[in-house]
C-alpha cells in the first residue's frame, strides 16, 4: 500500500530531481544548442543560451568537410553487422545452454564471460599485425569480426538469461508435435524470445556503436566509423565549437534514441543477469 | 493401434536410480493411469515412453516395433503437459495445426482437421484467440486438441488437471473419459490424485520409488491391495492400518480395515473407543475414534449419526473385509 | 535431463561460439606472450631475436610504468568513488515519487549513450577550455582566474569526464536494485521505530550491497581499459601525468613501434585485469545457482 505523499514534499523532490537531471544532461543539451549557433556565437562571452540566430549551416559544413554519411554508414554496418552475426552464432549456443544444460554448462558460461575480461590492449598488437598481414586493417569486415568476438559473450549471456525464462515444456511439446531442431528453434523458440532477442540486439548495437578502442586503432580513412570521425575533430585545425557540436550531435543522436528505448534491458544485459 | 510394452526399463540420473527395473504391458485402447506419491518416478516413466528422456537400459516397444532409439517426433505419440505448453505466440488454430504443419500437411487438410477437433472440444469460437486470452479449462482443451489432430497411437497425459480448480477438474475428468470412450485410443495418464485414478482408469499402475507396487483395475486394487503401500494409497479416506498386538492376534504384522467396513454401535462390539473429531458431509459422516491398544481409527457412516465428541462407542470390523499384511508389507491371502 | 540425441545437437550448436571464442582468446594471447620475449620493433622488420625477460625488465623498471599503474588506480578508484556515492544518492532521489519521473530518468541515463570520443571532446573544448569553455566563463563571472583543467589537473579532469559517463550506469543499476526492495520491509522497520537514516543504513544499504559490488566489478573491467578519453583529451600528458596502463602499452607499441615492450605491458595488463575478473566471476557464478 503506497502512502499518500504530501504535495509539498512531492514538489520539493520534483524541483531537486529536475535540477539534478538537467545538470547531468546539460553537456548534451549544450552541445545540441551550440550546434545551431554560428562559430562567433559559439564562443561568445558571456555564453548565449537561447538568444541566438538558429542556423543549420554547421551541419551542412560537417557533411561537406568530413563526409558524415560515409562514417555514419560505417557505424551502421559495423554495429548492426557485428550484432547480427553475433546473434546468429549466439542463438544456437544459448539454446544449448538454457535447454540442454550439462554438468559443464556453468563452466562454459563463466569461461565465455572471462574472455570479455581480457583487456583489449593485451591483444592489440597481435590483432593489429594479423589484420595488417591479411589486409583487414581499415576494413569494415575486420571491425565486424573483432566487435562480434568481443561482444559475443554478452550476447550469449543475455540470450541465455532470456531463454531460461521460457518453459522447457513448450519446446518438448514442439518435439512431441514432430518438430525437428530447426523448426523448434525457428517456429517456437525464436518467436517466443522476440522481446529478449530485440533487447539483446539493441544493447549490443549501442555497445558496438560506442566502442572506441578497436575502432580507433584498426581504422584509418576507409572504414572509420563515427567514433573515429569525431576523434578527427580533436586536432587543432578542427577546433570550431559549432561544427564540433554539430558533428557530435550527429554522432550521438541515433544511439541516444535507441538507448532510451532500451534502458530497462540495459541493467540486465550489462550485469549479466546479476541485477534484474 | 497403440500397444506399448516396456521391457526391463531402468533409468538413472547420475548416481540416482529413479527407476530400478520395470516391466509393463499396455494394451491397445486401454486407459492406463500411473499413480503414486510425488517423486515416485511416474512422470519420468511417461517421459521415457514419450522419448523425451533416454532409458538407461531396457527396451520400449510400440505396436511390436522397438522404439527405444526412436526420437519423440517419430513415435506417433501425443502428449498433454501439466503446464499445457501451448505456444503463446500462435493463435489457438495455429497451436492445434502445429503438429500437422510439422507433418507437412497442406493448408486445406490442416484446417479441416483443426475444425473437426475444435468441434469435438467446443473450441470453434476461440480458434482465433491467443492462449493467453483463454481460461485454464480452455487452454487444457487446446492442448488436448493439439494432441488429437495427430491421430496418435497413444495419448500421454502428464498431470493435466493439477492446475485447474476443483470444480473444473471434475468436469475435465469426465470430458477426458468421454474422449477416450469415443476415440478408443490408448491413453496413459499420470497423476498423484488417487481419485482421478479410480474414476478414469481401466487399469491402474501404482508406483512407488520407481517400482510398480501393483497393476490392476480400480476395483481390484481397492478390494485386494497387494501390499500395505497400495492399501494406504488407494481409497479416501485412507484405510485404517493397525500394528502391534491387535494385528498379531490376527496372525499378521499389519492389519487393514477400510472406514466403511467398521460397524459402529453404542452398546457393544469388538473394540471400545472414544469419539474425537467428526466430519459431517451430509451424505456421510466420518468419525475419529481412539481405541485403547489399537490406535486412532477412521469410521465412515452413511447419513447423519447422533454421536458426539467424547461419547464412548464400540467398533466391529467386518471379518471378510479385514486385510492382513506380513512384515514385508505383502498381503497375506 | 534430455536425450542423447538432444545432447549431441546441443554440443554441435554450441561449438561455433566456443571455437570462435577459444581462437579469439588463445591465438592473440599466445602471440602477445611470445612477442613479449622478443626484441621486436616494427621499424626494423626481420631483426627479431629472443631476449628472455628483458622486455619485462625494461617495462617494469620504466618510471612511466609506475606512473601508469598509479594513474590507472587513481582513475579507477576516483571514478568508482564518484559513481557509487553519486549513484546511491541519485537512486534514492529518483526512487521518490515526483512529477516527470520518466523524463528525468531519461535525462540522467543519457550520458551513458554518448560515445567516449564525443564526451571527451565536448568536455575538453566546451567546458574545460581555459579561454572559451563554460567553466572559464563561470570563473570569470565570479571574478576568479580561469583554470586550465587539462594542463594542470589532467588526471582529475579525465576522472570527471569518465565519471560523468558512468554515473548513469551506476544510478540505473542501483535504482533497479532499490526498486526491488520489498516496501513491507521498510514499513516493518518504521513500525520498529527506525528513523529514515536508520532505515537507509540497516535496510537499504545491505539490500544494495550486492548491486554495488556488481557495479564496482563491472565498471572496474571497463575502467581498466579507458583509452579513447585519454587519446582525444591529453594524449597521456603532460609527460605521463594522465597515462594509464592501456595508453602506455598503446604508446609503446603503436607510437614507438616497440612490439616486444608493448607486449610485455599487455601481459602485465592481462594479469592485473584477471585479478579483478576472478572476483567478478565468483559473484556472477554464485548468482547462477539461484
Amino acid at each position: 500500500m503506497a502512502r499518500a505523499v504530501s504535495v509539498r514534499r512531492k514538489a520539493v523532490v520534483t524541483l531537486v530531481a529536475w535540477t539534478v537531471g538537467l545538470a547531468i544532461f546539460f553537456p548534451i543539451l549544450w552541445t545540441i544548442l551550440t550546434s545551431f549557433k554560428t562559430e562567433a556565437q559559439a564562443i561568445a562571452s558571456p555564453p548565449l543560451f537561447f538568444g541566438f540566430d538558429w542556423t543549420l549551416e554547421n551541419y551542412a559544413t560537417v557533411q561537406e568537410r568530413s563526409d558524415y554519411f560515409r562514417h555514419f554508414w560505417n557505424s551502421v554496418v559495423i554495429s548492426f553487422g557485428s550484432t547480427l552475426l553475433g546473434l546468429l552464432i549466439a542463438i544456437p549456443a544459448a539454446w544449448s545452454m538454457a535447454f540442454v544444460p550439462g554438468r559443464r554448462t556453468k563452466d562454459v558460461l563463466m569461461w565465455m564471460l572471462s574472455t570479455k575480461m581480457l583487456p583489449p590492449v593485451g591483444v592489440l598488437i597481435p590483432i593489429y599485425l594479423i589484420f595488417r598481414d591479411t589486409g583487414l586493417l581499415d576494413t569494415r569486415l575486420g571491425l565486424v569480426i573483432v566487435l562480434t568476438l568481443i561482444n559475443l559473450p554478452i550476447i550469449i549471456w543475455m540470450l541465455f538469461t532470456y531463454f531460461k525464462e521460457i518453459p522447457g515444456e513448450i519446446l518438448e511439446a514442439a518435439r512431441m508435435d514432430g518438430a525437428d531442431l530447426r523448426s523448434e528453434i525457428l517456429y517456437v523458440l525464436t518467436p517466443m524470445a522476440v522481446p529478449g532477442i530485440a533487447s539483446t540486439l539493441l544493447l549490443n548495437v549501442i555497445l558496438a556503436w560506442n566502442e572506441a578502442f578497436w575502432t580507433l586503432n584498426l581504422t584509418a580513412a576507409q572504414a572509420a566509423p563515427l567514433t573515429a570521425f569525431i576523434a578527427s575533430y580533436s586536432s587543432p585545425e578542427g577546433l570550431f565549437y559549432a561544427k564540433l557540436s554539430a558533428a557530435s550531435t550527429l554522432a550521438i543522436a541515433p544511439i541516444l534514441v535507441l538507448g532510451w528505448f532500451s534502458q530497462k534491458q540495459l541493467v540486465r544485459g550489462l550485469t549479466f543477469g546479476a541485477v534484474k | 493401434m497403440g500397444q506399448i510394452v516396456l521391457k526391463q526399463i531402468t533409468k538413472s540420473f547420475g548416481t540416482v536410480h529413479v527407476i530400478p527395473c520395470l516391466d509393463l504391458e499396455i494394451d491397445d485402447g486401454e486407459f492406463v493411469v500411473f499413480v503414486g506419491p510425488s517423486g515416485c518416478g511416474k512422470s519420468t516413466l511417461l517421459r521415457l515412453i514419450a522419448g523425451l528422456e533416454d532409458v538407461s537400459s531396457g527396451h520400449i516397444e510400440i505396436d511390436g516395433r522397438d522404439a527405444t532409439a526412436v526420437p519423440p517426433a517419430k513415435r506417433g505419440l501425443a502428449m498433454v503437459f501439466q503446464s499445457y505448453a501451448l505456444y503463446p505466440h500462435m493463435s489457438v488454430r495455429n497451436n492445434i495445426a502445429f503438429p500437422l504443419r510439422m507433418a507437412g500437411l497442406d493448408k486445406a487438410a490442416r484446417s479441416a482437421r483443426v475444425e473437426a477437433a475444435a468441434k469435438i472440444l467446443n473450441l470453434t469460437d476461440y480458434l482465433d484467440r491467443r492462449p493467453g486470452q483463454l481460461s485454464g479449462g480452455q487452454r487444457q482443451r487446446v492442448a488436448i486438441g493439439r494432441a488429437i489432430v495427430r491421430e496418435p497411437a497413444a495419448f500421454l497425459f502428464d498431470e493435466p488437471l493439477s492446475n485447474l480448480d476443483a470444480a473444473l477438474r471434475v468436469s475435465m475428468r469426465q470430458e477426458i473419459t468421454e474422449l477416450h470412450q469415443s476415440l478408443k485410443t490408448t491413453m496413459i495418464y499420470v497423476t498423484h490424485d488417487q481419485v482421478e485414478a479410480m474414476t478414469m482408469a481401466d487399469k491402474i499402475v501404482v508406483l512407488n520409488a520407481g517400482r510398480i507396487e501393483q497393476v490392476g483395475t480400480p476395483l481390484a486394487l481397492y478390494a485386494t491391495p497387494a501390499n500395505v503401500f497400495v492399501a494406504g494409497f488407494i481409497g479416501s479416506p485412507r484405510m485404517n492400518l493397525i500394528d502391534g498386538a491387535e494385528a498379531a492376534r490376527h496372525g499378521a504384522a499389519t492389519l487393514g480395515i477400510r472406514p466403511e467396513h467398521l460397524a459402529l454401535s453404542r452398546d457393544d462390539g469388538a473394540w471400545k473407543g472414544v469419539v474425537g473429531l467428526s466430519e459431517h458431509l451430509g451424505s456421510d459422516t466420518f468419525f475419529r475414534v481412539t481405541v485403547d491398544g489399537v490406535g486412532s481409527l477412521t469410521v465412515r457412516q452413511s447419513g447423519e449419526v447422533d454421536v458426539k465428541r467424547g461419547d464412548t462407542v464400540f467398533l466391529t470390523p467386518s471379518a471378510p473385509h479385514l486385510h492382513r499384511f506380513a512384515a514385508t508389507g505383502e498381503a497375506m491371502r | 535431463m534430455a536425450t542423447r540425441h538432444a545432447r549431441t545437437a546441443a554440443r554441435i550448436m554450441i561449438s561455433p561460439a566456443v571455437l570462435l571464442l577459444l581462437g579469439w582468446m588463445l591465438v592473440p594471447l599466445s602471440m602477445t606472450v611470445y612477442f613479449s620475449f622478443l626484441r621486436y620493433n616494427l621499424l626494423m622488420p626481420g631483426m627479431e631475436e629472443w631476449t628472455g625477460w628483458l622486455n619485462y625488465e625494461f617495462f617494469l623498471t620504466d618510471p612511466a610504468f609506475f606512473d601508469a599503474i598509479g594513474n590507472t588506480l587513481m582513475l579507477v578508484g576516483g571514478v568508482l568513488l564518484i559513481t557509487i556515492v553519486g549513484g546511491v544518492l541519485l537512486a534514492l532521489l529518483l526512487d521518490q515519487p515526483f512529477w516527470g519521473q520518466g523524463v528525468v530518468r531519461v535525462l540522467v541515463i543519457a550520458p551513458f549513450f554518448v560515445m567516449p570520443t564525443v564526451s571527451a571532446l565536448v568536455w575538453k573544448n566546451m567546458f574545460m577550455n581555459p579561454v572559451s569553455g563554460l567553466f572559464a566563463h563561470a570563473a570569470k563571472a565570479v571574478g576568479l582566474a580561469p583554470f586550465d583543467f587539462l594542463a594542470h589537473a589532467p588526471l582529475l579532469s579525465i576522472i570527471l569526464i569518465v565519471a560523468w559517463q558512468w554515473l548513469p550506469f551506476a544510478t540505473l543499476i542501483l535504482l533497479t536494485a532499490l526498486q526491488s526492495l520489498d516496501s513491507e520491509q521498510l514499513e516493518a522497520a518504521e513500525m520498529d521505530g527506525a528513523n529514515p537514516l536508520n532505515r537507509f543504513v540497516f535496510i537499504m544499504l545491505p539490500h544494495l550491497a550486492r548491486a554495488i559490488t556488481v557495479v564496482i566489478l563491472i565498471q572496474t573491467i571497463f575502467l581498466l581499459s579507458i583509452f579513447a578519453e585519454i587519446l582525444v583529451t591529453t594524449n597521456g600528458g603532460p609527460g605521463t601525468a594522465s597515462t594509464n596502463l592501456t595508453f602506455l602499452v598503446y604508446a609503446q607499441s603503436l607510437l614507438q613501434f616497440d612490439v616486444g615492450g608493448g607486449s610485455a605491458g599487455g601481459v602485465i595488463a592481462i594479469i592485473l585485469a584477471n585479478i579483478v575478473a576472478i572476483f567478478l566471476m565468483r559473484m556472477i557464478g554464485k548468482n547462477l545457482e539461484t
